[in-house]
């Protein structure tokens, strides 16, 4: 992003030369990449490209064979990094508001019972204004919908004030107009809360107006850049090993694979497999 | 009807439906209401085998609830948990079948083992009751907060440094302890209705964790006291009343449920209908 600083100390996270076997299969190889405070990373790639593999490391929850990953450290033992897991199911029977779940964020991990305190309530109210779920603050989180419950996931990693915010396919499953209005929420967080925000998915269209950056995950390498940079025939050719086309179409990019002589030849597009 | 022995029968009960309830909701929270059902039969091996080398019932109900929570967890860890659960009772109720065999109980110590025998408690018994109780009640204000947190999201708790298998050994020894004090009173069978129908009845009847909770052990209170009062005055088993009464209070608690979701949707209908109207007029 122009006019924005990108020395060391606005740097949020760095991932650098890491690589991740599990199980003998190798998932990642040499994977380097930097975010800046404030910036709006997609992490594209097609199902099982690797993507939550790298956010587990990023989360810690996975040790990579090799490399490193530095998050930068905020105040006064905050969780620093906010995470929205791929598929949530809450039961719909289960006693829990919306705003019980997103108190959970502030102080989830402490022992003790959650004593009721006005300050709390104050931080609670204010973060469900944020993500405006004001509206549906009272009701069973298992009964509210997709778009809603992410939302409402959204304000319990962020209430916290971590400096990185994680999510995996939190598109997925989404209706088209619940996509918008949570790529819009979290392109707003980004910019006003200075937050990093890192968002996995396997269709990077919803985010192509808000994007500061790419990460696209493909053969388990990585390739990082801005989206012009990154998504060209050129650069996801080199990173798949095979031809790729990139397709601009009415403001929407398709990533396809395939030798287009041999498509043309055929008549047909069993050759071309769109990748993302 | 409240003196001597009855005062006894009256006080044991109401510590476990106090524990019951609260340990319950998180059993609701967790959905674990099969090792729920698995640990009291592995307590109960454990009261036959202690009768049979001639020690404390209560001893053989906690050594033998624990070494089940424990197994469930370690196995559920690598293989799917209702499976561990599963081969966990089949062994613990092949023990209690094999000290059974082996002891000289009379029939009725033994029924009353997994029917309880609220009646049968004695006050030197209420003793080890009352601090497992308070130990239970006390383990689980200090876990409440990572443990929903751990039950409603477990991946995001793991991030947050709440790991999922510690909180879930912590969870089973509670339910174990929970078990072996409530044997000796309602019995093996019977505790596991003091478990699921208060916490399963409260949900309905509210939104709030903690008031679901609270809501919990007044159900569970008010299900083992009239199932002594009515045992007491119909003659008739007290586990009868607490697992028809258990049941009851969740139907209550599904009818009010679908009562209030029918009044909340009726203005819409016809907010809905008028508007049609106005449209057709």
């Amino acid at each position: 992003m122009q006019g924005r600083a990108v020395d060391g100390s606005d740097e949020i996270l760095a991932v650098d030369g890491v690589s991740v076997t599990l199980s003998g299969r190798e998932i990642l190889r040499d994977v380097t990449f930097h975010i800046n405070a404030g910036e709006f990373t997609g992490l594209i790639g097609s199902n099982g490209a690797g993507k939550t593999t790298l956010i587990r490391v990023i989360l810690g929850l996975i040790t990579p064979s090799s490399g490193t990953v530095r998050v930068e450290s905020g105040s006064r033992g905050h969780p620093l990094i906010g995470y929205v897991p791929q598929r949530i199911t809450l039961d719909p029977d289960m006693p829990l508001r919306a705003r019980d779940l997103v108190g959970l964020g502030i102080d989830g991990q402490r022992f003790g019972l959650p004593l009721p305190s006005a300050t709390r309530r104050k931080q609670v109210d204010e973060m469900l204004d944020a993500v405006d779920a004001t509206r549906f603050a009272d009701s069973r989180v298992g009964n509210l919908s997709g778009g809603e419950q992410q939302r409402i996931l959204i304000a319990h990693a962020i209430i916290s004030h971590p400096r990185l915010l994680l999510l995996d396919e939190p598109l997925a499953n989404l209706d088209i107009g619940s996509e918008q209005e949570v790529v819009d929420l979290l392109a707003r967080i980004a910019r006003e809360q200075r937050i990093a925000v890192l968002i996995s998915t396997h269709d990077m269209n919803p985010l192509l107006p808000v994007m500061d950056r790419i990460v696209y995950v493909a053969n388990g390498r990585i390739a990082t850049g801005t989206t012009a940079e990154v998504v060209s025939s050129e650069s996801l050719t080199k990173l798949y090993g095979v031809h790729v086309d990139v397709i601009h179409v009415h403001n929407r990019i398709l990533v396809v694979a395939g030798r287009r002589e041999e498509a043309l030849q055929h008549g047909g597009s069993e050759s071309i497999v769109e990748l993302v | 009807m409240f003196s001597g022995l009855m005062l006894t029968a009256w006080e044991s009960a109401s510590i476990v439906a106090v524990v019951a309830g609260v340990v319950g909701f998180f059993i609701g929270l967790r959905g674990s209401a099969f090792a729920a059902h698995a640990l009291p039969n592995g307590a109960f091996a454990g009261a036959a085998g202690a009768s049979l080398i001639g020690v404390d019932a209560i001893a053989g109900l906690a050594v033998f609830s624990i070494l089940g929570a424990l197994t469930i967890a370690a196995l559920g860890r690598r293989a799917r948990h209702d499976v561990a659960t599963a081969l966990v009772i089949v062994v613990m109720l092949g023990l209690g079948s094999l000290f059974l065999s082996m002891t000289t109980e009379y029939a009725p110590e033994i029924f009353s083992l997994l029917f309880g025998e609220v009646l049968g408690v004695s006050s030197s018994e209420l003793i080890p009751i009352a601090i497992i109780g308070v130990v239970c009640i006390a383990a689980m204000f200090l876990v409440y907060r990572p443990l929903m947190l751990s039950s409603v999201m477990p991946d995001v708790a793991e991030a947050r440094g709440v790991g999922s298998t510690r909180m879930e050994v912590i969870f089973l020894v509670i339910v174990a302890l929970t078990t072996t004090m409530a044997v000796p009173v309602v019995g093996a069978l019977l505790i596991f209705s003091l478990l699921i129908s208060p916490a399963a009845a409260a949900r309905s009847f509210t939104n709030r964790p903690f008031t679901a909770m609270g809501l919990s052990v007044l159900i569970a209170l008010g299900t083992v006291w009239s199932a002594i009062a009515l045992a007491y005055l119909s003659n008739l088993p007290i586990g009868f009343f607490v697992g028809s009464i258990g049941a009851g209070t969740y139907a209550a608690g599904r009818l009010w449920a679908g009562w209030k979701r029918n009044r909340a949707s009726t203005p819409r209908v016809a907010g809905g209908r008028s508007r049609a109207q106005v449209q057709i007029s």
